[in-house]
């Protein structure tokens, strides 16, 4: 008796979830889709949290000026956990079930391999914002970060000259996964090809998370006794307060062994206390310290709308290159598909190429015809006791990105796509 | 480079010297009129002008460009209007005439340097610091001039010396003006500065004395042999550091694994549970020195810095409360079911993880060191140990201690030591098992509460942070072995100092593979762990 009422209501519940699931998912014709795909929660938290606040602001103005082709844009926003496979399976849900018309996320590399075989099967757009290894060139992705040579190379130059500390030795220290990995194995050929011999150049990973970097900053100041050292840094994530501090406590100064970061920015820096860190670098193509209106108006906007959200530390928010990436994404994507008159896969992919915004840097970005990329300028910038950087070099004008790169075996004929 | 520095400092020198005399004749303030030109090339775009302007107010040794110079040290030069301006606390001076500036200034931007320029600024500095009244400025000069050789310091740094007392500034001016006569022309200075090198212990000498062995860069025999057993003895003296170095962040590494192991082999011995929350009531204790922090902030901003010791009771409290619940509301009532109870505490980690997700936020927050734990102190030159480990040692050789006075000198203790050895005959010889369990249980949560607040002081903190020390805790307490203290102390310092020396040799990823591939092997050799209960038991 009581197992037959117990399937009667489990019948009739399931039958009232059937009816009612297909009316959720037809929304369509008010309003279009996109999705942000960015960890909230994990080791890459700290990074990616902004991206999604910057994201939702944007999409915020476009609706406010009257939204994409008469329709409101609706952002469905996922948390993947810094979990690489759940992004493949937020991916997947964004494009089947939510039907999003494009999806702007990833941060590591690794997210982004994890999410590219979705993307391909089902014929999404994804758009990149993060600066990357290259070595890829997919035609659902569109890459607003910097490519090795609009981000590395110069850097590294630019410790090489004298006016960056004349560097002679090399300490390449990275997160143990395929963007450092990958940018490593390109310094290393571009150091070889600038003169530099392989025991002058030293190679360290560490896992995601890792936070005991009291032998390693002690290897690095036995490393520089050998001659000037630079430091080439690309751990990612939450790891980079713990080396951080260190550097500090171990009194490790930038005029001595001077630290270039990849990934680093505003962002990253505001939980730390930055006076021992005075004169570190990064190199971006963006810093917030630009002095320009459309920057100014950047960041006001974004003030506003922490405040207006009540996010956390709201008076104190910072913008970041990774930020201003995401918002050049999207306003172009959105030109794209007012310049397609629609949001199908293929039609905006063919409408991105050539597309300009003038963005926050400055400079008017440009997506190039051929290769998925940005135009974008180089940006060197030192560390400030008050966490915002100093730009010490830059580029007159955005200069083309090359996602083969030329110091990598075998990448001749790959330039575009 | 070398011979342009040669010429700054030379010019140092005698800058010094009129500095001296400055200061013996005239304590007049008023500052006279600077070379505008080299004051105006401070704003420059181009470094290279930016650094020969440096030189050039370096050389004249007037006090007005020294003021000049600090200020662009310390951010404080700005130009508006083409103009270069000085910022000295709420005045505005123009940098050339030291006249005050009244009227507002138009668009100021300040003067930036970049750490080549920075560099240069440091070193002119150094040299005329040597003789500042304040103690802290004469070490820094000091410091700065011991780190690399400056032959032209030399008459400089004789002078410093003579006149200084300090015990710290002392070997250091020393060791700067060895540096300096290494390369002076007389082979009989060139031989005293070399047996006064053999006392050191900076890497750096080290090389410098090197270079001196070869017969090129050394004509005189004499000082080629004793540069050979003062390098030795140095070389000596670095190893010995360096191992010392190693050791300690091994040390220190095993005391947070002590730390976050202790309470788990606490509950694990008495009652055999597998707790997999272990890692979030570190998480707790991690919390509470978070809450304490905003608490002080908050309300008694003043004594910010003490907010670490407050913390601690606080976090032991919270964890143990954490702790009671779990053994009352779950754990009891699987008693003698280990799967069961591993399922139910990894599904009340993840309730842990979530609640802390909701309360705190998903992202980390920033827990900061009080001005006490900041910084390192220098054992041996260029091996920094931080503050923060070292009070961490310090903290957890105190909680050992304390935990060993409960388990052996208390009723508490002997009770749980009893049901550990025989829980059976324990509860026949009137033991309240029951109760102990609780008790036992919330004792072991509290230790792990006590984790949390040393993680919070060196690890980032959020929802996830129990997550990393869950497998550490468990190698450390299947490896040492369950019943005595000593097992737990074995092998979380055996551990920490094992994962460190492999850390240095292959690398951090590697290291943490053969520890453990280490313990499972040696838990196959060894089942018990390191140091078992030996005796008849009615559960073996």
């Amino acid at each position: 008796m009581r197992r037959r009422t117990i399937t009667t209501l489990m019948g009739s519940a399931l039958a009232t979830a059937a009816l009612c699931l297909p009316v959720a998912g037809r929304a369509e014709g008010k309003t279009i889709k996109v999705g942000v795909l960015h960890s909230l929660s994990g080791t890459m938290a700290i990074s990616e949290t902004a991206l999604k606040d910057v994201a939702l602001m944007t999409i915020e103005e476009i609706n406010a000026s009257g939204g994409v082709m008469g329709k409101k844009l609706e952002p469905v926003v996922v948390d993947p956990a810094s979990n690489w496979p759940l992004f493949a399976e937020k991916a997947r849900q964004l494009l089947t079930q939510d039907k999003v018309a494009a999806v702007f996320g990833c941060w590591t590399s690794v997210s982004r391999k994890s999410v590219l075989p979705v993307f391909k099967e089902l014929n999404g757009v994804l758009f990149y914002p993060v600066q990357y290894e290259g070595e890829e060139l997919e035609r659902n992705v569109f890459y607003t970060g910097a490519a090795p040579n609009q981000q590395a190379i110069p850097a590294v130059e630019y410790l090489m000259s004298e006016e960056g500390g004349g560097a002679k030795r090399f300490f390449l220290l990275g997160t143990d996964y395929v963007y450092p990995r990958t940018t490593n194995k390109i310094l290393r050929a571009f150091l070889r090809s600038k003169g530099v011999v392989e025991k002058d150049i030293a190679e360290i990973y560490t896992p995601f998370g890792h936070s005991d970097y009291q032998t390693i900053v002690a290897d690095i100041k036995k490393f520089a006794l050998g001659g000037r050292t630079a430091v080439i840094s690309t751990i990612n994530g939450d790891s980079n307060v713990p080396f951080y501090k260190e550097l500090g406590n171990a009194g490790l100064k930038a005029t001595e062994v001077p630290v270039v970061a990849f990934s680093v920015g505003e962002e990253e820096l505001r939980g730390i206390d930055a006076r021992p860190l005075v004169g570190h670098l990064a190199a971006w193509n963006y810093f917030m310290s630009l002095k320009n209106p459309s920057n100014d108006a950047f960041i006001k906007k974004y003030r506003a709308y922490a405040r207006k959200k009540g996010l956390a530390n709201a008076g104190k928010v910072v913008t970041n290159d990774p930020m201003e990436a995401t918002y050049v994404g999207i306003h172009m994507w959105k030109q794209a598909v007012e310049k397609a008159k629609s949001t199908a896969p293929d039609k905006v992919i063919a409408a991105m190429s050539g597309q300009t915004y003038q963005a926050p840097s400055g400079f008017l970005l440009k997506m190039d015809e051929t290769n998925h990329h940005l135009h974008k300028p180089v940006f060197i910038g030192e560390i400030r006791p008050d966490g915002q950087f100093n730009v010490v070099w830059k580029t007159k004008a955005p200069i083309r990105a090359q996602p083969w790169s030329p110091f990598v075996a075998g990448n001749e004929g790959k330039q575009s796509m | 480079m070398r011979r342009s520095l040669s010429v700054a400092l030379k010019a140092l020198l005698r800058s010094a010297c009129s500095l001296v005399a400055l200061a013996c004749c005239s304590a007049s303030p008023a500052l006279a009129a600077l070379d505008a030109g080299a004051v105006s090339q401070l704003a420059s775009e181009d470094s290279e002008e930016k650094i020969a302007a440096i030189r050039r107010l370096a050389e004249t040794g007037d006090p007005a460009a020294v003021r000049v110079l600090q200020a662009l040290e310390a951010d404080a030069l700005q130009v508006a209007g083409g103009k270069v301006v000085l910022l000295d606390g709420g005045r505005v001076l123009d940098a050339a005439t030291g006249q005050e500036i009244a009227t507002p200034l138009e668009d100021p931007e300040g003067i930036t340097v970049n750490n080549r320029v920075r560099r240069v600024l440091a070193g002119a500095l150094a040299g005329l610091r040597l003789v500042d009244p304040d103690r802290r400025v004469r070490l820094a000069a000091a410091e700065e001039l011991a780190a690399g050789p400056r032959p032209d310091a030399a008459p400089l740094l004789a002078r410093a010396l003579q006149e200084e007392s300090d015990r710290q500034i002392r070997p250091l001016l020393a060791l700067a003006l060895a540096q300096a006569n290494l390369t002076s022309p007389d082979p009989a200075v060139r031989l005293s500065a070399v047996k006064a090198l053999g006392a050191s212990s900076h890497p750096a000498v080290e090389r410098l004395l090197a270079r001196l062995l070869d017969e090129g860069a050394e004509p005189d025999a004499a000082v080629r042999s004793e540069a050979r057993s003062s390098l030795r003895s140095v070389q000596l003296r670095v190893t010995a550091g360096d191992i010392l170095a190693r050791v300690f962040s091994g040390l220190s590494l095993g005391s947070i694994l002590l730390l976050v192991a202790l309470g788990l082999a606490i509950t694990y011995g008495v009652m055999g549970v597998i707790n997999m929350a272990h890692g979030e009531l570190l998480m707790i204790g991690a919390y509470a020195s978070y809450g304490m922090q905003v608490l002080f902030a908050r309300w008694f901003p003043r004594a910010l810095d003490w907010y670490v010791l407050a913390a601690i009771p606080v976090a032991f409290a919270a964890a143990a409360l954490a702790g009671a619940l779990i053994e009352r509301a779950v754990i009891r009532h699987l008693y003698g079911r280990p799967l069961e109870t591993l399922l139910a505490t990894w599904g009340l980690s993840l309730l842990l993880i979530q609640s802390a997700r909701v309360v705190f936020g998903a992202q980390n927050v920033g827990v900061g060191n009080p001005s006490w734990m900041s910084g390192g102190v220098e054992i041996v030159a260029g091996a920094v140990l931080p503050w923060n480990r070292i009070v961490i040692v310090g903290f957890s050789l105190a909680v050992l201690a304390l935990v060993w006075f409960l388990l052996n000198r208390t009723r508490l203790g002997m009770f749980v030591r009893a049901v550990t050895q025989n829980r059976a005959m324990a509860g026949c010889v009137g033991v309240p098992t029951g109760r102990l369990d609780t008790l036992a249980f919330a004792l072991g949560a509290g230790m792990a509460g006590l984790g949390g607040v040393a993680l919070s002081q060196i690890a980032n903190v959020g929802p996830d942070m129990g997550q990393a020390y869950i497998v550490d805790s468990f190698m450390v307490v299947v490896l040492g072995g369950v019943g005595q203290l000593a097992g737990a102390v074995g092998a979380a310092l055996g551990l920490g100092v094992v994962t460190k020396f492999l850390e240095g040799w292959a690398g951090a990823v590697i290291a943490k593979i053969l520890v453990l591939v280490f313990v499972i092997a040696f838990i196959q050799k060894r089942p018990q762990g390191l140091f078992a209960l030996k005796g008849r038991l009615a559960d073996d």
